[in-house]
Order: structure tokens, then sequence, then C-alpha cells
């Protein structure tokens, strides 16, 4: 198989994962975020504590997170056909790599959210903020550098997931060295694929990375990683923490 | 540490040492912070574990009333139910004509009137609670947000606030860049955006080093005679109540066991609050020897009492530790002497002392309770 060959084969395949892991990233976020918050804020000395509704939503992202995807993307057959009118393509494959990603990325965000320190929730009820004030403006922004790092972990997983899409006719890079590499023995091709695999994952960890950190640099607690800091030692306020601390 | 952190934002303001009145011009007979029967009870897993033990605190406004106590004596509970971060278990909070236990309905969360009532109260911590990802300002504006505030007036606000705190070159900065007496600043200036009546300190300075301790103190002391604000502070160092309250009570297990201004306190015989935070030191050098601290203020202070006791009895007396210090505002002079012979033996000097309007302590008498270094 020649290099332009494989070009025509890889650059539709390309774009197919793209927009699979785009649109499930996104709706894993929009759905993820507030149900990972709301574990945090219902759990026993919650702000919102409602025991049963916290075993509840656990209980689902537990039942949601043991699936394998594969298994999901066939239980979820009905469901899709009602989202999208069918149950093959890409389109198709969105729903259920959403649906597996939402209490993944939940979880990853209920542990964010727990680590931000409860004193700054004090802080804000004893100024008279109420529940969503907390939410929005102590919660969300203090855990952002984990949650960014959440994110990029479920785009990751995401990418795997979506190998397994082409069972659904989706396509997509995996399912394309499945199809190749696996079924027609064209190792070079497969090999290939996992290499843009490679430099695809590592371009979304080292982007993530950065943006996790670049907020971190800003405003990182005082003895949060003290590397960070050299790399923002161009401000010139940052010239006196050495001095202050 | 830099060079401002020992700046104080009303240097004129400031009280020279040794002046005599305890009860600066601010404070009035008006109770601003007043919990009866407030009572704190902490269940898990079936075990109860009292905190409040029906505490009646009454603080007036305009002063700085300093609650001390070891740690799990119950302050903290004590401060968190003032604003009702911590509902109380029964008993009732007032602030400033208040009763912000009738507006906290019963579920766990907090009402509108409650949160109103909260947003009128400031309140600093130990470990400051700054937002990381907010700058400075940005942290100082985060009560007029919640209040409603235009972004103009914020900003005018809070960098009135951080110059009144000696931070006005610091508003762009992140809080991880400030050191801790900065950190404590910008809560302070935090707390008073929402022009309080009422601030409350909990363990503001505990974090700090005794410098940057004595810096923030000063601040407060300023803040309470600049702006008339009444300060509840809670704290296990007793140099702060020392330096900076007019009132002051002393916690033990839930309760208030020693409670008023700090010249009543100097004046109670055996106040153990008045030992601590006035020691003298020196043991008694036998057995059939009476030890006796005698404490000096107002107009005793002048008169040569000693010498006059040694001479009318023709008595040998022997000093073991004297002092001199400002509490409070108020100067005072403590004396730990030993006479000849057992009490027995000494009703009579004793008995003189007292006539002289002194304040006298006899060491393991009743009804002396005097514990040796208290703290």
């Amino acid at each position: 198989m020649t290099w332009s060959e494989m070009w025509a084969l890889l650059e539709p395949e390309c774009w197919n994962t793209l927009y699979m892991v785009g649109w499930s990233t996104l709706i894993a976020i929009v759905g993820g975020l507030p149900l990972g918050i709301l574990l945090v804020l219902t759990d026993r000395g919650g702000l919102l504590q409602n025991v049963v509704a916290n075993r509840v939503i656990g209980q689902i992202v537990n039942i949601a997170r043991s699936m394998p995807f594969i298994i999901l993307m066939v239980a979820l057959m009905t469901f899709t056909r009602w989202v999208t009118g069918t149950t093959i393509g890409r389109d198709a494959a969105i729903v259920p790599l959403a649906v597996g990603a939402i209490p993944f990325f939940a979880r990853l965000v209920e542990t964010a959210v727990r680590e931000v320190d409860g004193g700054l929730v004090e802080a804000v009820q004893s100024m008279g903020g109420n529940t969503w004030t907390i939410v929005r403006k102590v919660l969300v922004p203090e855990a952002l550098p984990s949650l960014i790092a959440s994110a990029t972990t479920t785009v990751v997983a995401l990418i795997g997931y979506s190998a397994m899409a082409g069972t659904v006719g989706a396509g997509g890079l995996g399912d394309l060295a499945i199809r190749y590499g696996y079924q027609r023995f064209e190792s070079e091709l497969m090999w290939v694929i996992v290499a843009i695999l490679a430099v695809v994952i590592s371009l979304i960890q080292f982007a993530g990375d950065y943006a996790a950190r670049s907020l971190h640099g800003r405003g990182g607690r005082s003895g949060s990683a003290p590397k960070l800091r050299l790399l923002k030692a161009k401000e010139p306020a940052t010239a006196d923490v050495g001095k202050v601390a | 540490m830099p060079p401002h952190e020992n700046r104080v934002a009303f240097q004129t303001e400031c009280t020279p040492p040794g002046h005599t009145h305890a009860l600066h011009p601010t404070v009035t007979e008006t109770h601003v912070i007043t919990t009866t029967g407030l009572t704190k009870v902490y269940r898990s897993r079936g075990r109860e574990v009292t905190a409040l033990d029906g505490v009646d605190l009454h603080v007036r406004e305009g002063e700085v009333y300093g609650v001390i106590g070891q740690s799990g004596a119950g302050k903290s509970s004590l401060i968190r139910c003032v604003n009702l971060l911590e509902k109380p278990t029964a008993g009732t909070v007032t602030v400033a004509g208040q009763d912000l236990t009738a507006l906290s309905g019963r579920g766990p969360r907090a009402g509108r009137e409650l949160r109103q009532a909260r947003s009128r109260i400031g309140m600093v911590f130990q470990h400051f609670n700054l937002l990381s990802t907010r700058t400075v300002q940005d942290n100082v504006e985060l009560p007029l947000e919640i209040l409603g505030t235009s972004g103009k007036e914020r900003s005018r606000k809070a960098l009135e606030l951080l110059d009144l705190v000696g931070l006005a070159d610091k508003a762009k900065a992140y809080p991880a860049q400030l050191s801790g007496g900065q950190k404590q600043r910008v809560g302070i200036a935090r707390a008073l955006a929402g022009d309080p009546k009422v601030l409350l300190s909990d363990e503001a300075t505990s974090a700090l080093d005794p410098e940057t301790t004595r810096s923030i103190l000063q601040l407060l002391r300023d803040l309470n005679r600049q702006l008339g604000l009444t300060v509840l502070l809670i704290t296990h160092e007793m140099d702060v109540v020392k330096n900076v309250c007019d009132s002051a009570a002393l916690m033990e297990n839930g309760r208030i066991v020693e409670s008023g201004t700090v010249s009543e306190l100097l004046a109670t015989p055996g106040s153990e609050l008045a030992a601590a935070l006035f020691p003298v030191g020196g043991e008694a050098t036998g057995d059939d020897r009476t030890v006796v601290d005698v404490t000096f203020h107002g107009e005793a202070a002048t008169q040569p009492v000693i010498s006059q006791l040694s001479r009318t009895y023709n008595i040998d007396i022997s000093i073991l530790g004297a002092a001199i210090d400002t509490v409070g505002g108020l100067q005072v002079g403590r004396m730990r002497i030993e006479l000849p012979g057992r009490y027995e033996d000494n009703v009579v000097p004793i008995g003189f002392l007292r006539e002289q309007g002194l304040q006298i302590d006899v060491l393991g008498q009743e009804p002396v309770l005097l514990k040796e270094g208290a703290k």
C-alpha cells in the first residue's frame, strides 16, 4: 500500500474521529460537570446534603462506569435511535460515547471539586453567598486546573472508546486500524494509525497540561508546585515570592 | 519580610503606650452581639459532644472583645455560631438588634434573610481563605459581587479598602504572591467590603509570626477606633488579648468561666485571666513563708506601700518578682512578695495591704486559686 493510498483512507477517518470525540467531549463536559458537582454537594456534610440523592446519583454513575463500552453501545441502541433517528454512523456513535463519558468525567469532577478548601466555601457563606454563588465563584474557578486535567483524561479515554464505534459503522481511525490492520493484515497502515494516535494523544495531553499549569502558575496556592512559578518568572510581582516565602 | 509589612494604616490614630483609659470613646453601653444560653451539641454515630454549654456573651458596641481558651474549649464553635455558620442547638444570637437564630429557619441551608444579615458581619479567618484564582482586588470585590454592587463602585470600594489596609500597590497581585501578613490584610479588607458593624476574627493571627501578628492586631485596633467597628476575636494567644482587647472572656469546656473588661478582670481577686494576662514569677523560699501577689493599678500605684508595711509591722519583705506592663491600654504593676511566717501569722499585714486599696492574692489561700504560671 502506498502513502497516497493510505492517506486517502486516513484523511476522512481522522475527521470522523475528531468529529465523534469532539462532540462527545462537549456533551460529557456539559453533563458531567454538574453531575460531579452534585455528587459533592449532596454528600454528607455538603451544602445540599441529601443522602438519598447522593446514593442514587452515585449508583447510576457506578453502573454506567462499570459497563464495557461495547456493551453500552448495544444497550443504548433504542435511546440512540430516539435521539439521532438511527443506530448506524458517526452521529449514532456520539450518543453512547457521550453517555459513557459523562459518568467518567463526573467522577473526575467530583474528585477535583472535593480538593477545594472548605474554608473558601465558609468564607463565601460568611459573606452571605448562596450555594449557586459558591459553585460559580468558588468551586468551579478554584478547581479549574484539575477540571482541565480531568477533561484531558476524558478526551484521551474517548479516543480509545471511539475505536469501538466502528462496530456501528461510524468509522474513525481505530476502526480503520481494526479493519485494515487486523482483518486484512495491512500492518503498515495499522502502525501508521498507531503513530498518528500517539502523536494526537501526546498533543492533547500537552495542551491540557499546559492550560492547567498556566492557571496554576497564575494563582496557585502557596506551597503548590514551586516549579510552575519558575515558568512564570517574567511576571514582575512573582519576583517577590522568593523573598516573602 | 517586605518593608511595608509594618506599615500601619493610621499612624496618627495609634494609641500611645501607657495611656490610662482602657475604654476609648467609641465604646457605648449598647450590646451589639448578645448570645443567651448558646448551646451546640455535635452528634456523630450516637455520640454527643457538647461544644458550647449555655454561653452568654455580651459584646458592647465599639469594643474589641477577646475570647480566649485552649483548643477544644469551644471558641471556634462560638464564633461560628455568631453568624450561624454553625447552627446552635439551643439559645439565641442577636447581632445589631437582629435575632439571627430566628432567621435561620429549620432547614440546614441559610435563607435569604440570614444571608443578608451575614453580609453585614465581616469575618476573617486563620488561614485567610482567599480565592487563589482571583487577584487581590477581585478577592476584595467578591462580597460586593454577592451584594450586587455595580462594577465601577466595586472597584472603587475595593481600592479604597486596600488603601486602608496598606496594600494599594498589591491590587493586581495574586494571593500566592503575598506574605502571610499581607494575605490577612486582604482578608480584613474583604471582610470590611460590606460595611459591617461587626467583625469576627477567627484566630486571625494564629498562622502569623509574632511581628506580623502585632501589625495585624494594630490594624484591627485602628479599624476599631477609626470606624467604630466592634470586633469579636477568638484566640489562644494571651498576647492578643493583652495587646488589643477592651474586654475578654475565658472559655473552658464550652463555658465562659470569666468575663469582663480587662480592668474589671485585673481587679478580680483570683482571676485566672488576670493572672495569665499579667504573670509574675517566683517561688516561695521555704514552707513557713507566705507568698502574696500585689496588683497595683490606678491611684494605689503611687503609694510607697511596701516600705510602709515593712516599717509598720517590722517585718522583712523579699520581692520575688515584679513587673509593670500595659494591659488593654491600662498600666498595671504586679509584685510577688514573700513575708516570713505562715498565712496565719500574716493576717494583719495582709489586711493592711488590702486597706491600701491594693488587690491582694495570697498564694494557696481561699478564695485565691491562682494557678502558678497559668496560661
